[in-house]
Order: structure tokens, then C-alpha cells, then sequence
């Protein structure tokens, strides 16, 4: 065998601890929502699912985890509708200015979810809308509307116009074409658009905080018992936004790659 | 014709600042299989697509079965279309693609489901139903579009260029079934191609376009024979061409006089018009001058062996300005640098005007 040159060492090291950067907060909060004790520092003391368990008992932190659930499908199937439509706008039609106005709907990508939360809430302010679940949801459809747009427009190419000619000469109306070739025909975009949307949307906090107040998203809950100190149950609770998001983002990952290979 | 099925007048279209269509009027006769042959920038697409519904002319109207359909829509119209890229569902499968015009239409499932397959066996396509089309291979695909047009019974079937993606061999045998498919549908085909061939081989009615305009339109062996312009002359095939000027003009034949020589021959046009002589290889005869026309001696500048024939190209020594072509049947030897004297029969002499 070989001795590895101490560039390739190097490298190993760098790369070990560029996941160790990005993991071991996960890793850790993971490790200690099993502590059998009361307090999530060391030494480890589990493994013990009673943290979850309380999580599981807690109305609160369910009925926050609920309302986070139904805030990021009603968001996400509005940013993908929304998206599409849009999408469908660009590709199909000659639309003025269009270069203009695909930036502008893309430019909330580069706004950060501070202003944006801050922006709805005085406007919302304005208009009298009270703070709300709904409110909240708004937010999410500003901040991943353009992501959809994004990834749905990049799938929407010339070569699907024929086929959607084909299906108005055999009778097709508009709605028809859209729903029934063009639709099915991008779903890998549009399942991805959706299960991405699903994950910003579920562990999104900065806007929940702002535009919510008596019923709360998760991470907001999980937030309210931060404050309150630390606690093994905190841990539980972010265990399960985390290993949610996880699974989002795999199935959107396996949506999009099973497609591309 | 007053029976027509399709009538286009004064057809006009602009893209932009660019003419695609420059004056277009023709009429298609029911059951028949119709070719607009012309090279790519001709009109010919443009021409069918508005016959398609899929571009609103400029100026012009279209009537299909004595009904204005020139604003109509292509799902309002009696037509179907089968695009160059076939554009099948790819969602779906070959019973769901053939099926999508009916389920349109509304028509019941289970009479959805006959008719489909009456239109698949139709195309030779009875067992794959349930595939797919990118489990399908070119000339499969272009069946299953094929099928998906004429399930819906359209007064006319538009087909745009539908053998260009195939290979050589493919493309023969589908122009064959294509020709077998309309005798038997009896529904009138418009199909769009720039392959002279393939329109001879199809057409009952050849229609010649070049820059927006009909050059010619007819029967293809008319449009072969007896071309009505130069440029179709051309087209149609290769040719020897000779300019001409017209010295002695009576009672429909000429003298016209060519760098050749002078030929009286059958036109009617006055004294002193251009025209232009043009004879196919075929009629070329090398040799012995047995027919009656003689155009003097060239020599032969190279011999290309084709299989079933020979392509010979000589120098007329008359005017080595010209270059003649013709074909020949293998046998005599023949060889480049010899000097053979060349005739035809006068008949054979194609006489253009414009």
C-alpha cells in the first residue's frame, strides 16, 4: 500500500470538516432530543424517546405542527399554480417587456425573508388584515412563487409547443391542453417545484414569527420554547421539522434526478 | 371546379417584413391526395398551417366544404394535422394519443375504444396499444400520428413534411402505404415536402411553390412533362437547359434560335420572346443521331456508374457554354474525352416562357 501524500491528507481533512461544519449542529441537536435527563448537554445520557413523547403530548406543539402542515401544502400548491400559469404566460404568449417582468418575479429570491415578512406585515396593516395562519401562508407563497416559476419555466421548451398544437387541431380548449398535456407532461418539475416549496414553507420562520399570532406555525412554537429555556423537548421538536424537511427534499431531489438519468 | 372541397383565394402573408406568402390561390378536390412541393422558404408550411387554423393569413380566405374557416381556430375546423415531429402525447400511451381526439369530442367510451382500434389496425399498428412512444420506433410513431389524425374523420388530413425524419429506405415504403392509406380513407391528404420524388411518387395533384407563389399545378406527370415555368423545370428534375430566342413565330409553333442551332417548336409566344429549352437526361440520346433533333457533337467530360444506369455529363463543342445531361443504360462503353454526337425527339423538348 501506498502512503497518501500529505496534499491528499490535507484534502480529506478539509473535506471531513466542511461536513463536520454543516452536520454536527444536526448531529448534535439529533443526539441529545434522546437524552433521558432534563438538560440537552453532556454527557449523554439516553437513548430515550421520552422527549418525544412529550412533544407528542404537548397540544400545543401539535396543534403547531398541524397548522405548519396545512400553511405549507395550501402555500405550495398556490406557489406551483401560480407558477405554472406564469410560466405557461412566458412561454407561450409574447408578453411586453418580458425580460422585465421574468426578473421581477424572480427578484423576491434575493430579498431576504426579513424585509419580505416586514414589508406584508405593514402592508397587511394597512389593509386591516389581521395576523393569521392565512397571513402566514401568504408570506410563503411571496417567497417561493418564484422558485416555482424558476424550476417550471426551465422544464417549459419549445419542443412541447407542437405537441400542444396537436392537442388544440384534435379539439383540445385551452384549459384542456393545460391540464391534460401540458401538465402532466412537466411533472417532475411541478412535483419538484411543490416538494421544495413544501420545505422552505415548513421550517420558514422569520415570516410565520411576523404575520402570525395566537395559532402559530412549528418553528415558531419551537421558538416560544426557546425562550423558555433549554430542554431536551426543544430538541424533539426540532428533530422532527428537521427529518420532515429531509424527506421533502429527498422525494424533490428523487422527483427531479430519476428524471435527468 | 365548383365542387372543390378546399378553396384558397388571394392568400397573403407577412412574418414580420419578410413575404411568405405572396398571392396564393388554389382548390383542392375532394379524395384527393394533394403535394405542395417547393424548396424551404417557399410558403409551402406557411401554406398549410393556414390551412390548419395554426396562422391567420395576412389577408386571403380559406374555405373548407364551402365554409370560411379563414379566423377558425384548428379545433373548430374539419382538418388534423400531422406534424413533421409527430408530436405525440408522451404521457400517454398509443391508445390514449389515438383516443385523445374522440375523448375530445366526447364520444362515449366504449365506441372510443372500437374506434381506436379500427385506426390502429388501419396503420398496421393492432398490438401496441398499449405502448408508450418512446418504446416505439420512427416509423411507428409516424403511424400512431398517422392514426391520431384520421380517428377524428377530417374533411381534410394535413400532413407537414411526415417522412422527412425517416431513413431513405422507411421513407419509401411509408410514401407507399401513405398513398395505399388515402385510397382507402378516401379522405383528401395535403401533404407539405421539398422531395420531388416523393410528391411524383404521391401526388394526383402536384402543386410547385417558390417565394409565396403556386409556379405550377397539375397532375405530376403533367408538372413533369410539360413544367409551366422555369423554375419548375428546374425543380422537377435535372435537366439540360438551353436560352432561347423566338426569330420566326406561327399558328402555336416557333423557330427558336439557341447557341445549338435553330428548333422549331410547338409555343405561343410572340417574336423576339425568351424561352427556354430544357431536356431531361433520359431524353438525351448519345451516339448514331437517330432522333430528329440533332444537337450536334460534345464531348464527354465524366461517366458516374449508378446501378440501373449510368449519369453522363458532356461539353457540347457547339457551345461549351453548355453542359449536357443525360442517363444512360449500362452497355456501350463510353468513356470520358470521347466526342459522341447527341439527339432527342422533339417532343421531348420542354418549352418554358417564364
Amino acid at each position: 500500500m501506498t502512503v497518501p501524500r500529505p496534499a491528499t491528507i490535507l484534502a480529506y481533512a478539509y473535506a471531513a470538516a466542511i461536513f463536520g461544519f454543516i452536520f454536527l449542529p444536526v448531529i448534535v441537536l439529533g443526539l441529545f432530543s434522546l437524552q433521558a435527563s432534563s438538560l440537552p448537554v453532556p454527557p449523554f445520557t439516553g437513548p430515550s424517546l421520552r422527549w418525544y413523547q412529550a412533544v407528542i403530548g404537548d397540544p400545543r406543539l401539535v396543534s403547531a405542527l398541524l397548522n405548519s402542515l396545512a400553511v405549507a401544502l395550501l402555500s405550495s400548491l398556490l406557489s406551483v399554480m401560480l407558477g405554472f400559469l406564469a410560466a405557461w404566460g412566458f412561454a407561450r404568449h409574447v408578453v411586453p417587456a418580458a425580460r422585465l417582468l421574468r426578473g421581477l418575479i424572480i427578484l423576491p429570491l434575493a430579498v431576504s425573508y426579513l424585509i419580505i415578512g416586514m414589508g406584508l406585515l405593514v402592508f397587511f396593516n394597512q389593509l386591516g388584515v389581521p395576523k393569521s395562519l392565512s397571513a402566514a401562508a401568504i408570506g410563503h407563497v411571496v417567497i417561493n412563487l418564484p422558485l416555482c416559476f424558476a424550476i417550471i419555466y426551465s422544464q417549459m421548451g419549445d419542443h412541447q409547443v407542437n405537441i400542444e398544437r396537436a392537442a388544440r387541431d384534435l379539439g383540445a380548449g385551452e384549459w384542456q391542453v393545460m391540464l391534460l398535456v401540458t401538465a402532466p407532461m412537466l411533472w417532475p418539475a411541478i412535483f419538484a417545484a411543490f416538494f421544495l416549496s413544501m420545505t422552505f414553507s415548513w421550517d420558514e420562520f422569520i415570516i410565520a414569527f411576523l404575520l402570525t399570532r395566537f395559532d402559530t406555525t412549528l418553528p415558531v412554537e419551537i421558538w416560544n420554547l426557546l425562550r423558555s429555556g433549554l430542554s431536551p423537548k426543544t430538541n424533539a421538536a426540532g428533530s422532527l421539522v428537521f427529518i420532515v424537511s429531509i424527506l421533502l427534499a429527498i422525494i424533490a431531489e428523487l422527483v427531479l434526478f430519476r428524471r435527468r438519468s | 371546379m365548383t365542387d372543390a372541397l378546399v378553396e384558397v383565394h388571394g392568400l397573403v402573408h407577412h412574418y414580420g417584413d419578410a413575404v411568405a406568402l405572396d398571392g396564393v390561390s388554389l382548390s383542392i378536390a375532394p379524395g384527393a391526395y394533394t403535394v405542395l412541393l417547393g424548396p424551404s422558404g417557399s410558403g409551402k408550411t406557411t401554406l398549410l398551417s393556414i390551412l390548419g387554423g395554426f396562422v391567420v393569413p395576412t389577408s386571403g380566405r380559406v374555405l373548407i366544404g364551402g365554409r370560411d374557416c379563414t379566423k377558425l381556430s384548428p379545433q373548430a375546423r374539419p382538418t388534423a394535422t400531422v406534424f413533421q415531429d409527430y408530436a405525440l402525447f408522451p404521457h400517454m400511451t398509443v391508445e390514449s394519443n389515438v383516443g385523445f381526439g374522440l375523448m375530445m369530442r366526447k364520444v362515449e367510451r366504449r365506441q372510443r375504444r372500437d374506434r381506436v382500434a379500427a385506426a390502429l389496425a388501419l396503420v398496421g399498428l393492432a398490438g401496441l396499444a398499449g405502448k408508450r412512444p418512446h418504446q416505439l420506433s420512427g416509423g411507428q410513431r409516424q403511424r400512431v400520428a398517422l392514426a391520431r389524425a384520421l380517428v377524428v374523420e377530417p374533411a381534410v388530413l394535413l400532413l407537414d413534411e411526415p417522412l422527412g425524419a425517416l431513413d431513405l429506405k422507411l421513407r419509401r415504403q411509408m410514401q407507399d402505404e401513405l398513398k395505399a392509406l388515402q385510397h382507402r380513407v378516401g379522405t383528401a391528404f395535403v401533404h407539405v415536402t421539398h422531395d420531388q420524388e416523393e410528391a411524383m411518387a404521391l401526388a394526383d395533384h402536384c402543386v410547385v411553390m417558390n417565394r409565396g407563389r403556386i409556379e405550377d399545378d397539375g397532375p405530376p406527370e403533367r408538372v413533369y412533362a410539360r413544367p409551366a415555368s422555369r423554375f419548375t423545370a428546374a425543380f422537377m428534375g435535372d435537366s439540360t437547359a438551353l436560352e432561347a430566342t423566338v426569330i420566326d413565330s406561327m399558328a402555336g409553333t416557333v423557330l427558336a434560335s439557341t447557341s445549338l442551332g435553330d428548333f422549331r417548336v410547338a409555343a405561343d409566344v410572340p417574336l423576339g420572346a425568351p424561352l427556354l429549352l430544357s431536356l431531361r437526361p433520359e431524353h438525351l440520346h448519345l451516339g448514331e443521331p437517330r432522333k430528329a433533333l440533332h444537337l450536334g457533337d460534345a464531348e464527354i467530360s465524366s461517366v458516374v456508374f449508378q446501378g440501373s444506369f449510368r449519369r453522363v455529363t458532356a461539353r457540347s463543342l457547339r457551345d461549351p457554354a453548355v453542359l449536357f445531361e443525360a442517363k444512360v443504360p449500362p452497355g456501350p462503353a463510353i468513356a470520358a474525352g470521347m466526342r459522341l454526337a447527341l439527339s432527342c425527339d422533339p417532343d421531348d423538348l420542354i418549352v418554358t416562357a417564364r
